[in-house]
């Protein structure tokens, strides 16, 4: 429909008739709002912002984090989990599951994923305002079905993918990659406009924030 | 200070109680009143239905009347709005006529505006011993910005006991000519606005603007509500003396 | 099945005084809308004085983007290009319509799965794909509701917002089966098995859906990336699972640069949902290997945008990015309901942009830029600053200059004569005042739309000016 393309670029221009030739077509903000809008430490708020969209979270030491992944995972009694190619072979060392491996060579299916019992991933960012996590694909978290279709979603954070606001967040992330940004487990306001949790996406969020030993 | 009124034609014609007590309250703070007798309306009506030549023809007529004056005061919040917010986009962008309308809008003030801002006084010795809802007008309240002026000048007179309207910031319904074009909508809206009134226990509803009033007390006068609406300008103007003449 | 249609619907006046008398609706509509208020307000409270510089900002980029809009339509296309997906441009609904059915057909595919999309309303989509044989499954719960119902939109983000918990389990109960998997037996009308009873019908059809429809909330020029924002997971659900993807989506959906969605994320849940965040987001720049649909379609949608884009007072409606924030506010929509607007845009900023993009050729779209007493609460509320009351007014300045009704030209010259000298106003209230005690309590006509709830005033026996001059002359 190439025609299509010319006579809507065409009316765009007809329409804009008003605006001068010469008006700079690139645009420089200058933006004077703050990147986070709270008081007090970053992970402190974080794991406040959660709860309050009623995510499981603890805080855990990093030389803990086999075990209190293991820990999580009986807690669930996920018995068949779901794993991203990249995912930190220590993470799993102690948890007795059965581990399905998700490869480019051999991605599983929807149905396949539909049969696990859950989801351990890493993130690539955090924002602690808006209790948000970020997953951008990478090894580490696996392609965006691997955290969609199970039902039961155990992400770990580190302390240091932790910002403060959203415009922080966005500068750190790369938009060539699919990202899902998550706050909370699914949830619906479309029944009197009341947030129901757990509709589509993985009813159960766990996020493991994890801190340097010391 | 001498202060040109600007009454606006709902006030003149329906409510001259209120500019009676407009002209009382600034002569007893010690201010000289007068009234431009060439003045008629603001436009505000056509304006706001889209007769917008006939607005700007109204608009002329307002700045020859006023353009002397120091400072003109309207008992209106809608026709203040109307005069400093609308009339400098009535002329052409760049017109002598649009320089003028902006020139003159900022020394237009809605009343309570005028006592807080430019005489600075909250308490003008009024005396009004009612239980008394005060309702911000949409023009008042989200284009003049007066916020909590009209509070305290109600809070500093004597005898008044404000209540809290619940609902307070929302329109009564009358929207000018949108009270007859949908007056279903305008009429349910002045309903829920009286009820919350009535609800308060007042006896008398005041604001800043006649013409939400008028709506208000007619839906109020339709039900057989006792409870009154009165201009802030009349409880401000009134004192003790008039209570014991009275 | 059978996709209802505005088309027909009488103008606001009428449509508006049948839906303040449903108590029902309106009691849903109190409700819901009292709620998401309380909502936003806290959220947007706690960004303090930053709230307005967002704002600011939301509007300053919505705005430079819509005058260099040419630009960067051809960057966005470039970039989606480059990233392995295709762009279609459509000039109405018309052109977009058979684009999405001929890509749908090309997949040997009879039916779509369907992200809630306002886009795709506004061309009644469905209804196309219907005629072509093609089945359009909507999975927002929301719109689930209305498309089983049979029922319309009635609000941008909650399209059954008129409907309360009891009436969405009798729908449910009665329409699942036809559509899948049925509602399960005893379904209480707790919203948590409602929403459990829409998972439960729409998992199996997420799960072989091959191609799937959305819209989008923006698009960025620089990075050719596509946003949508959502709370259920269905629309994660439809733009990763299936293999083809087509996303249509208005031209005035674009901001700049990858950086701007910093302005627009904390601006567009806090005024819609009244969160900080909604549970998800997803964005995706063209085409992933290996991971969602590797087959994409961008359809850029004009359908009379061009048209508002032209208006100089009227394009900043353009600026909207639908968060509903105006209509949550708005007493008017409070009382009303989304459908007596007769659009899939209700609300204020239906009152402005339905009329702009459809024009004003029926008495149904002239009767919009009345539908508001301008009390101003949507401008306030608006994150992007559009001044709905300026374009009401802009708009009612085109009807009254050529199809205003007869009575109120009359009596808008009528008070021109009056006002046009104070001379002719004092004759008019020395007559008013002579005729004071013979004005009946029911007037006819115009101003027996008045009577008919509320007691006009008492005419007094002397106007100010009157007063004013005595006192004068008494000197």
């Amino acid at each position: 429909m190439g025609g299509s393309r010319e006579r809507v670029l065409a009316r765009v221009r007809a329409a804009l008739s008003d605006v001068p030739a010469d008006e700079p077509v690139e645009r420089h903000p200058h933006r004077s709002y703050a990147d986070g809008h709270f008081e007090g430490d970053t992970l402190e708020v974080l794991v406040d912002r959660l709860l309050d969209y009623k995510a499981l979270v603890e805080r855990v030491p990093e030389s803990e984090l086999p075990g209190r992944i293991a820990a999580a995972l009986e807690r669930r009694g996920a018995a068949r989990v779901a794993v991203p190619p990249g995912l930190p072979s220590e993470w799993l060392a102690e948890a007795s599951v059965e581990r399905v491996g998700d490869v480019p060579d051999a991605p599983l299916s929807s149905m396949d994923l539909d049969a696990t019992d859950g989801v351990v991933t890493g993130c690539a960012v955090a924002i602690a305002e808006t209790g948000t996590i970020v997953l951008d694909a990478s090894p580490d978290q696996g392609r965006r079905a691997l955290t969609l279709v199970p039902d039961y979603h155990l992400c770990v954070v580190r302390s240091d993918q932790v910002v403060d606001g959203v415009p922080e967040g966005v500068r750190r992330l790369d938009p060539a990659r699919p990202l899902t940004w998550i706050s909370g487990p699914s949830a619906t306001s479309d029944i009197e406009l009341n947030r129901v949790e757990g509709v589509h996406g993985p009813r159960t969020l766990e996020v493991l924030l994890v801190e340097a030993d010391g | 200070m001498r202060i040109a009124l600007f009454i606006t034609c709902v006030n003149d014609t329906l409510f001259p109680d209120t500019g009676r007590a407009v002209v009382r309250l600034l002569e007893r703070l010690g201010h000289e009143v007068v009234f431009p007798t060439g003045q008629t309306c603001c436009g505000q009506m056509h304006y706001n239905t889209g007769y917008r030549r006939p607005a700007a023809r109204l608009a002329v007529r307002f700045v020859q009347t006023f353009e002397g004056a120091d400072a003109v005061v309207v008992p209106s919040a809608s026709c203040a709005a109307m005069i400093r917010e609308h009339y400098p986009k009535l002329g052409r962008t760049g017109s002598r006529l649009s320089r003028r309308m902006a020139d003159l809008g900022p020394r237009v003030y809605d009343l309570t505006e005028f006592l807080v801002d430019v005489l600075q006084v909250t308490d003008v010795g009024a005396y009004y011993p009612h239980k008394v809802v005060y309702h911000p007008t949409c023009h008042g309240l989200r284009f003049l910005g007066l916020g909590d002026r009209p509070y305290r000048l109600l809070r500093a007179v004597r005898g008044l006991e404000l209540l809290e309207l619940p609902g307070a910031t929302e329109c009564c319904g009358f929207g000018g000519t949108f009270a007859v074009k949908n007056g279903a909508v305008s009429a349910a809206m002045g309903f829920d606005k009286a009820r919350h009134a009535v609800g308060t226990g007042a006896e008398v509803l005041c604001a800043v603007d006649n013409s939400c009033l008028m709506h208000i007390g007619g839906t109020l006068s339709r039900q057989r509500s006792g409870l009154r609406i009165t201009h802030i300008a009349e409880i401000l103007a009134s004192t003790e003396k008039e209570y014991a003449t009275t | 099945m059978s996709s209802a249609t505005f088309l027909g619907m009488p103008p606001f006046p009428e449509a508006a005084r049948s839906a303040v008398e449903d108590s029902r609706t309106r009691h849903n509509l109190h409700k819901a809308t009292h709620t998401i208020r309380g909502k936003r307000d806290a959220v947007v409270g706690e960004l303090g004085d930053d709230w307005q510089r967002l704002r600011a900002e939301g509007e300053a980029v919505k705005t430079h983007t819509l005058r260099h809009l040419d630009h960067y339509l051809e960057k966005l296309e470039e970039s989606v290009r480059r990233a392995g997906g295709t762009v279609h441009w459509a000039a109405d609904a018309d052109e977009a319509n058979a684009i999405v059915t001929r890509l749908v057909k090309q997949t040997g595919e009879s039916e779509v799965v369907k992200v809630k999309s306002m886009a795709t309303q506004e061309i009644e989509l469905n209804n196309a794909l219907e005629a072509a044989g093609i089945t359009a499954y909507e999975t927002d719960l929301a719109e689930l509701i209305v498309q089983l119902g049979e029922d319309l939109p009635s609000h941008i983000l909650v399209p059954a917002i008129h409907l309360g918990r009891a009436q969405i389990r009798e729908i449910f109960l009665d329409k699942m089966a036809e559509w899948g998997v049925p509602a399960p037996e005893g379904l209480t009308d707790d919203p948590r098995a409602l929403a459990e009873a829409a998972r439960v019908h729409l998992r199996e059809l997420f799960l072989r859906a091959k191609v799937a429809v959305s819209g989008a909330n923006f698009a960025v020029a620089d990075s050719g990336t596509l946003v949508v924002l959502e709370s259920e997971g269905n629309g994660r659900m439809c733009l990763t699972l299936p293999e083809t993807l087509i996303s249509v989506v208005g031209i005035e959906k674009i901001v700049p640069t990858w950086s701007d969605l910093e302005v627009f994320m904390q601006l567009l849940p806090r005024s819609s949902t009244g969160e900080r965040m909604n549970p998800y987001t997803s964005t995706w720049t063209g085409v992933t290997p290996g991971d969602g649909p590797q087959d994409f379609h961008l359809v850029l949608l004009d359908n009379g945008r061009t048209d508002v884009l032209a208006d100089t007072v009227g394009r900043q409606a353009l600026r909207c990015i639908r968060c509903s924030a105006c209509l949550n506010i708005c007493p008017v929509y409070e009382r009303t309901g989304g459908h007596a607007y007769g659009s899939v845009y209700p609300g204020p900023i239906g009152a402005i942009l339905t009329p702009q993009l459809k024009g004003m050729s029926s008495e149904a779209d002239r009767a919009l830029p009345y539908a508001s007493s301008l009390c101003g609460a949507c401008y306030d509320v608006c994150p992007v600053a559009i001044d709905i009351p300026e374009v009401l007014v802009h708009l009612r300045e085109q009807v009254a200059s050529t199809e205003a009704p007869l009575g109120e030209k009359a009596l808008m010259a009528g008070a021109e004569a009056v006002f046009g000298s104070s001379t002719a106003l004092d004759a008019a209230q020395r007559a008013a005042g002579v005729m004071r005690g013979a004005v009946p309590k029911h007037l006819p006509g115009l101003a027996g739309k008045w009577t008919d709830t509320r007691d006009i005033p008492d005419i007094p026996e002397e106007s100010f000016r009157k007063w004013w001059n005595e006192r004068e002359e008494g000197r």
